[in-house]
């Protein structure tokens, strides 16, 4: 019930957000109305980092303590997070085309960075389908995650590096978006988005968590009355600990 | 210290056992050498005959090379263990899993090397590309980039070993995480091969080996993880 109350308060901070991003403040001198796009893209972004980086630290927790309930929240994390990323792409590319005039911009650090940050956690997604096992999946998950946690700062980095070793970032730099000296306005509506999508991840994270969670009780369920049936089936013979293989 | 001693000696052990059944086995690493080559080869063909672009486009394509050559050096690596059980023999040892990993990743890296020195002169000849003066550099960044893709390939090999489908999940998963190795690896070959004009080989060189060394460490650090199941 809480879940679905924080549920209907993030929809609303979103359309609020919306609003006030489309409608309320004024558009951009140089960018026009494509400026608006920044206000969900920079959110996205900025929730699929905290998403990865949510991953990261519960696969780290369950190597330590060996809890599922915390590989459930890996998974909730790295879904929500792909789902943001993609996300973002989208957007920068809808705000590159008539900014930039190219859909993709080879030189934009961030650009190329949030590209294989998508194609590192959508591995991460499919390698957890092709695993049966729940603590081998797990720790399998756990350590692909915190290997892509570790890379992304490398993969910032070469990237930045790339575009010409003593040139400082032009595009795409945080001090430029929250730039004090922008219009307050601007600022502002692009607070109040993130704190709407961040009550949106919040809500998506907690709904995906109690699906993994029901997911494996159902695998749980699944597994039990497999070796039932198999004791019944050939009673006296040794306990069967799992499926055949 | 006498523990990184013992360490060490395992490292070693498992190393050289990899490299003997390599050498014997002759046909897989030949071949995979022979596969890297004729990569290099059909790039020519992509590309068109221009041999200007075929220079300039030259680090890049070796370095391609030696990621899809790598990939199948790494998958072959576990394989071989996998095969024969092997790789449960490999987990009972009572001995540190990160001395295991290390000695995997030594014997990969050491395949890498190979295959990247062997891989030059062919580039050098394709693409008329005049590595003689450049040698030691472009030397240097090929052991770097070996290292640092046998950090990485070591510990997905470990974990895509006995997978479903493993043969497109090695490269799915690994090819993201080595993108920054591919990228300073190409640049230093770059820098190395026109002479660094721009005194960025230093930089790109000092990338590779800090990606080596967190690579290293994290792999080192989770390989046990991965023998356990």
């Amino acid at each position: 019930m809480k879940t679905r109350i924080l549920g209907f308060v993030a929809l609303a901070a979103v359309i609020g957000a919306a609003i006030n991003g489309l409608f309320v403040v004024p558009a951009d001198l140089n960018q026009g109305d494509a400026q608006r796009i920044m206000y969900v893209h920079v959110a996205s972004a900025w929730i699929a980092y905290a998403s990865f980086g949510v991953t990261a630290l519960a696969g780290l927790g369950y190597l330590i303590w060996r809890d599922l309930r915390l590989d459930a929240l890996a998974l909730a994390g790295a879904e929500v997070g792909v789902m943001f990323t993609a996300f973002a792409i989208w957007g920068g590319m809808m705000w590159g085309r008539p900014v930039w005039g190219v859909y993709w911009q080879w030189e934009d650090p961030r650009l190329t960075t949030t590209a294989l940050l998508l194609a590192l956690y959508v591995g991460y997604l499919l390698l957890r389908r092709l695993t049966d096992d729940p603590a081998r999946r797990a720790a399998r998950a756990a350590v692909v995650g915190l290997i892509a946690a570790v890379d992304i700062p490398i993969v910032h980095f070469s990237v930045l590096w790339w575009r010409g070793l003593h040139q400082g970032p032009t595009i795409g730099d945080p001090s430029k978006i929250l730039n004090p000296s922008a219009p307050l306005q601007f600022v502002l509506a692009l607070l109040a988005m993130l704190a709407a999508f961040t009550l949106v991840w919040v809500y998506l994270l907690i709904r995906r968590y109690e699906l993994a969670r029901l997911d494996w009780h159902r695998e749980e369920d699944a597994r039990r009355g497999f070796v039932l049936a198999a004791r019944e089936a050939a009673p006296g013979t040794a306990a069967v600990e799992g499926p055949a293989r | 210290m006498n523990d990184l001693r013992r360490g060490m000696a395992v490292a070693v052990a498992i190393a050289r056992k990899d490299a003997i059944s390599e050498l014997r086995g002759r046909q897989a690493a030949g071949s995979t050498l022979f596969f890297a080559a004729l990569v290099l080869l059909l790039f020519g063909f992509a590309l068109g005959p221009d041999s200007r672009r075929l220079a300039d486009a030259a680090p890049g394509l070796l370095w391609l090379a030696i990621v899809f050559g790598g990939l199948l050096t790494m998958a072959r690596l576990h394989q071989l263990e996998a095969d024969d059980g092997a790789f449960e023999q490999l987990a009972l040892y009572p001995v540190d899993r990160r001395a295991i990993y290390a000695g995997k990743a030594l014997a990969g890296a050491a395949a890498m090397l190979v295959l990247g020195g062997l891989l030059l002169p062919v580039v050098a000849v394709l693409y008329a590309i005049p590595i003689g003066a450049a040698w030691l550099p472009l030397l240097v960044a090929v052991a770097l980039g070996a290292i640092g893709f046998a950090a990485i390939g070591t510990a997905y090999a470990g974990l895509t070993v006995r997978m479903r489908a493993r043969e497109v999940m090695l490269p799915l998963l690994m090819l993201p995480v080595v993108a920054p190795l591919l990228l300073a690896a190409v640049k230093a070959t770059g820098a190395a091969i026109s002479g660094d004009p721009l005194g960025e080989l230093g930089s790109w060189l000092q990338l590779l080996v800090a990606f080596d060394v967190i690579m290293l460490v994290v792999g080192a650090g989770t390989y046990g993880f991965l023998l356990e199941d």
